[in-house]
């Protein structure tokens, strides 16, 4: 009996952090100037360069309709963190700074093999082919997503934010342990919702794939991570009253020019972006700069969080189809092992305090 | 006005298929002679096929049962008559599914224990065909490559290979679906599903060795008709047909909305598995 408890617990961070891995691989991507011993494998066959410069003279080619043509597989896949590393003051790598940069997170990544640590029992991502340097990633030489402000930081939380912060803190004790019930455990364990729907779209640690179908007055954006579909209409229709709230909120899109602009609101607030508030704003700037990238860049306002807005540039690489159906919670056996191995061991406490009387 | 209208429509359209039209007109022939619709022909999109792109849904009660059946009670009480089910004349073609003997009684207990096991109550992915029928619009963004089904139920979503075509790489509940045009028809070949998904809430069921086969064939500027073949010899003594329309959205700000429904069938799934409190 005690066996099979722990092992249904065992099986159960298993599967949690399969869910879990995209936020903690995020998380990784912060630490700063973590160098590792372990040899870094050779990377990336086939990393998209950085293009920026190259938007200034590409002219993407056309759908049927005219509209310039973003269609196909991306990744937004990427080594860059989305703050600048403290001790890190420029804002562009060299390249072989940058080349050192990707070694240094991919061995990061490649510790998590190792036996007898506690990352190796979350999981193993190189042996599963996800991590990052065995599949197609979006070169990028910026020492951080965040190209505003300059100094490549979120900008501090204002009043209204940490207070909404301490709110959603004292709640989130108030309804006890991670494991008491699935209501506690996190959204993306869930299945709800996972990093990379975004808006913003956000490097999604692992499976960091989308899929760009354009029609006349509409695009469409599949991320891999739990099939999450964004149709995008491009008619200038009204936004929709701030009755209809959605964990993606509802995204407008227009042509400016090469530029496909998409401006998001009416967030439900339960899939907070940086601790943001159900009054964000995002703007995404789609442009594609070459045949095998685009340049996307967002903004985020919201005044109850930030007293200014800030904005990331995260390049998506062209890479290969098909993307299949990620079936999450169909199978999520993750959630019923946790929880039962959260209670039974509860059980086996209160035995034990109870023969010890 | 509706008719001028449309009429502007098909001639932009003419004009922008321009050299395709001799071959359209012949395509348009064949198709009218194929299909159970009537000869219409749909407004083209900027690359010369039949324009599906649109919000769809049925109006029937396929959902609740694909073959006909009475009306009756919710099958939970406290729904009372919101959760009473209509009647339908069904929409298998012959009135009765060609089920094997035991599969009929596989179906019979499935429907005697639906409340604990239809994959629709558990917010599972719908599977194909259910989740044309189920009962929420689904929109069709139609491009040269890919035509992608975005349904609302569960953010389901199918891709439809027009180029590129493979064979399904692995089992899903959605399958894998390889399409092409008949003249007016979208025919849409799928196959790979895992046998988990249900065609109803009345039980109707498959095994993996499902074999879809659809057609989407616009009969008016606002309704297709959608005919769907199913093919599982592990299941079925014959391949049998469903049919039915599909009717477009035309309100101006129509949009698939979220119906993320993982969160609200949590309690259900796992509520037992909830901490107690302390005594």
């Amino acid at each position: 009996m005690r066996h099979r408890s722990r092992s249904f617990m065992r099986g159960g961070a298993v599967a949690l952090a399969l869910a879990l891995a995209a936020t903690i691989s995020i998380a990784g991507q912060t630490q700063s100037g973590a160098q590792s011993a372990a040899p870094a494998k050779a990377p990336v066959a086939k990393a998209a360069p950085a293009s920026a410069a190259a938007g200034k003279t590409y002219k993407a080619p056309r759908t049927p309709d005219g509209q310039p043509d973003l269609q196909g597989f991306w990744t937004n896949s990427t080594y860059v963190p989305l703050q600048r590393p403290n001790g890190v003051t420029k804002e562009i790598y060299t390249p072989e700074e940058a080349e050192a940069a990707i070694k240094a997170a991919a061995a990061r990544e490649a510790e998590q093999t190792e036996p007898g640590t506690t990352a190796d029992v979350h999981y193993d991502f190189t042996q599963f082919g996800l991590d990052r340097s065995q599949s197609t990633f979006a070169r990028n030489m910026r020492t951080s997503l965040i190209v505003d402000p300059p100094d490549g930081k979120i900008p501090p939380v204002n009043a209204a934010g940490q207070k909404r912060q301490q709110e959603r803190a004292a709640a989130r004790k108030a309804a006890g342990g991670q494991y008491d019930n699935v209501e506690n455990m996190p959204i993306g364990s869930r299945c709800i919702i996972m990093g990379g729907a975004g808006p913003p779209m956000m490097n999604a640690g692992y499976n960091a794939n989308y899929q760009i179908v354009q029609a006349p007055g509409y695009v469409m954006i599949l991320t891999e991570m739990i099939h999450d579909v964004r149709i995008i209409p491009l008619d200038g229709r009204a936004q929709q009253p701030s009755g209809v709230k959605q964990w993606v909120g509802l995204s407008r899109g227009r042509w400016e020019g090469e530029t496909l602009v998409v401006e998001t609101t009416n967030f439900n607030g339960k899939n907070a972006f940086q601790g943001s508030s159900e009054n964000l704003k995002v703007t995404e700037r789609f442009t594609r700069t070459a045949d095998d990238s685009i340049s996307y860049r967002f903004t985020v306002e919201d005044p109850q969080t930030w007293d200014r807005p800030w904005t990331a540039e995260a390049p998506l690489a062209k890479t290969d189809g098909p993307i299949f159906e990620f079936a999450c919670h169909e199978t999520n056996y993750g959630i019923a092992n946790i929880l039962a191995g959260a209670r039974a061991d509860e059980k086996k406490a209160a035995e034990q305090k109870k023969g010890s009387n | 006005m509706m008719r001028n209208r449309f009429l502007v429509v098909l001639i932009v359209a003419a004009v922008v298929s321009g050299v395709s039209l001799a071959v359209d007109r012949v395509t348009a022939q064949q198709a009218a002679v194929q299909s159970t619709a009537q000869a219409y022909r749909a407004p083209r999109t900027p690359d010369g096929k039949p324009n599906l792109n649109g919000i769809w849904q049925t109006m029937n009660t396929a959902n609740w049962n694909i073959e006909a059946h009475p009306a009756g009670p919710s099958p939970v009480r406290d729904l009372g008559a919101s959760g009473a089910v209509p009647a339908g004349l069904g929409i298998v073609e012959g009135g009765e599914i060609p089920y094997l003997p035991a599969a009929r009684k596989k179906q019979q207990e499935n429907y005697a224990n639906r409340l604990k096991l239809d994959p629709e109550i558990k917010c599972y992915l719908p599977g194909v065909p259910r989740s044309t029928y189920q009962g929420m619009p689904f929109q069709i963004i139609q491009s040269t490559k890919h035509i992608m089904l975005i349904h609302e139920f569960a953010g389901a979503v199918r891709t439809i290979y027009m180029a590129e075509q493979t064979e399904a790489p692995a089992d899903s509940w959605m399958g894998w679906s390889n399409g092409r045009w008949e003249g007016e028809t979208l025919v849409v070949d799928t196959k790979g599903f895992n046998d988990l998904s249900w065609f109803d809430r009345a039980g109707n069921f498959h095994s993996d060795a499902l074999h879809v086969v659809e057609r989407f064939t616009p009969r008016s500027a606002e309704t297709i008709t959608y005919e769907a073949t199913i093919e599982d010899p592990k299941v079925f003594s014959r391949p049998w047909k469903m049919s039915m329309p599909l009717y477009k959205h035309v309100e101006r700000n129509a949009q698939i909305l979220e119906f993320r429904c993982v969160e609200f069938v949590e309690d259900l799934l796992y509520g037992h598995l909830r901490k107690q409190p302390a005594k």
